[in-house]
């Protein structure tokens, strides 16, 4: 059986088959993979979808995995909840949370797009993979290619926070500190990239790693009893996963497995970095990099590769873009901890804070079903938010000694 | 005054396989000019049908994207190296609004 799927330019529309390449040499633009989708349809139905494993690996028929590829790594299908207290603090009735604080294995969106990145690495014969990240790229790299067998090369910002330094580490990877931010070292690895016969994910891979990322919009979709949203509310750093969940909705459509509905796309930023919302609010073809100044290091991408598209997607959708301060995006962390029982990463409190603004601006009608997209786990941006809690004095291991301090507790509380 | 342009591998076939190129331009629309009467086949890679640099390429001076320098208005320095980055992000380099805000939240530019 033949390929369903090769790469594409983005803008002069030249094909390219399958290799590891991300942008076209005849005008320079990124590729983006195409599928056939009349080949495709008979395969991608509901019932084997239904049938297949509870993870990413149920929608492999629109993801471009080499021919009967088997992936091992359950990653995805995480929890779509409904937020009904986080959504009555905020005024709306149909808030859904898309849960990827909780994907397996290391805990954010980003084993999905590893996932299908991985299965590219394998078909074009790399041994070393790699990476720039600000962070969760790393773990979910560094993890998954310690299960596969490759060797793992990670190039971080030197400034990460230490859970994700440390949960880079653990998996074996060698890790690379660059005194710089993340463009920086993005900037140096498509020069090393040039160099070295690497499969790096986000760059000569990131066709197809990017790919991985439509597995969201499928979850959601059919999570939702095979329905799409009315809106989406989804952080962006590099811009690539509000295009892609906008890409598998329209695949969705076009294949007959939801109804068509114009789903609006909004995209939530931290204000100290905020390119893509700045364009969008500006209404600027074209974003402006910025110099990250953030708390929200996993979104602190000044030049964002999709930003050009994720702004169009906004836009076209019908949708629009907010940023949120550092204070705003703590109070966004402990107000999804506090509704919903999820704690979650700096983008997430930057989603959570975004939909509450929205929500607030009128741009999210409340009566709408909203999806949010929590896409990491707050055990690793534990500094961002430890400061907000103090620590009590470690009372004796006596009821009476307790029942001073649950008096004193109440005095206090009272006095407030 | 001289200074020396990276050339990426994806351009280099334009430029009979050369790397480096030594250069004297004093900005970057100049330098775009002086490395097409060079290489004149380079120019439609380089450049949309409206004569501005392609969307997503990157231009980076001694490691900093030049929009952060000042873009077209910048002027190159004795020894700089300017290094061409096709695809890893958007931007628009040789476009007339170019110098993008230094601090993140601060006033709009004025450009345009």
């Amino acid at each position: 059986m033949a390929e369903h799927y090769q790469l594409k330019c983005r803008e002069c529309g030249r094909l390219w088959g399958n290799q590891a390449r991300s942008f076209c040499d005849e005008c320079l633009s990124p590729l983006e993979v195409v599928y056939d989708l009349d080949a495709i349809r008979p395969i991608f139905t509901r019932r084997n979808i239904e049938a297949g494993p509870t993870n990413l690996w149920r929608y492999s028929a629109l993801l471009p995995l080499p021919e009967d590829y088997q992936g091992t790594i359950p990653a995805g299908f995480t929890p779509l909840v409904q937020a009904r207290r986080l959504g009555k603090k905020l005024g709306t009735t149909n808030l859904y949370l898309k849960n990827d604080a909780v994907c397996f294995p290391t805990l954010s969106f980003k084993d999905r797009v590893v996932a299908t990145a991985l299965a590219a690495a394998r078909r074009f014969g790399f041994q070393v993979v790699s990476c720039s990240s600000t962070g969760n790229l790393a773990n979910a790299v560094a993890a998954q290619a310690a299960r596969e067998g490759f060797d793992a090369w990670i190039f971080i910002p030197a400034d990460l926070e230490a859970a994700k330094v440390t949960g880079t580490q653990v998996f074996g990877a060698k890790l690379v500190r660059i005194a710089g931010n993340y463009d920086q070292v993005n900037r140096l690895c498509s020069q090393i990239a040039e160099k070295f016969q690497w499969g790096f994910v986000n760059v000569n891979l990131r066709p197809y790693y990017a790919e991985g990322s439509k597995t969201v919009g499928f979850e959601i979709a059919e999570q939702l009893g095979w329905r799409l949203p009315d809106n989406i509310v989804c952080p962006m750093a590099g811009g690539s996963l509000i295009t892609k969940i906008r890409k598998s909705f329209n695949e969705l459509v076009a294949l007959g497995l939801v109804e068509e509905k114009k789903v609006k796309f909004f995209g939530a930023q931290a204000t100290g970095c905020s390119p893509i919302s700045d364009a969008v609010k500006r209404k600027l073809e074209q974003f402006e990099p910025q110099k990250p100044a953030t708390i929200a290091r996993s979104l602190a991408i000044g030049n964002p590769a999709d930003g050009y598209y994720a702004t169009r997607a906004i836009r076209e959708s019908g949708g629009w873009a907010e940023d949120i301060s550092d204070p705003e995006i703590v109070k966004g962390i402990q107000l999804l901890a506090e509704s919903e029982g999820i704690f979650t990463e700096t983008a997430g409190g930057v989603t959570t804070g975004v939909t509450q603004k929205l929500l607030e601006q009128g741009y999210i009608n409340p009566s709408e079903t909203t999806v949010a997209c929590i896409t990491g786990n707050g055990l690793k941006t534990i500094d961002a938010i430890s400061q907000e809690y103090t620590l009590t004095p470690a009372i004796e291991p006596r009821l009476t000694v307790f029942e001073n301090f649950i008096n004193d507790r109440m005095v206090a509380v009272a006095g407030k | 005054m001289k200074i020396t342009v990276e050339i990426p591998s994806a351009l280099r076939r334009f430029t009979d396989g050369v790397q480096t190129i030594e250069c004297s331009s004093e900005t970057l629309p100049d330098l775009l000019g002086e490395i097409e009467q060079r290489f004149p086949a380079i120019s439609k890679h380089l450049r949309d049908d409206s004569g501005q640099v392609r969307r997503f390429v990157n231009i980076y001076v001694n490691e900093e994207d030049i929009r952060f320098l000042g873009g077209n208005n910048y002027k190159f320095h004795e020894g700089d190296r300017v290094l061409v980055v096709p695809s890893i992000a958007g931007g628009a380099p040789a476009r007339p609004c170019l110098s993008g805000r230094r601090a993140a939240g601060g006033p709009a530019d004025a450009c345009g």
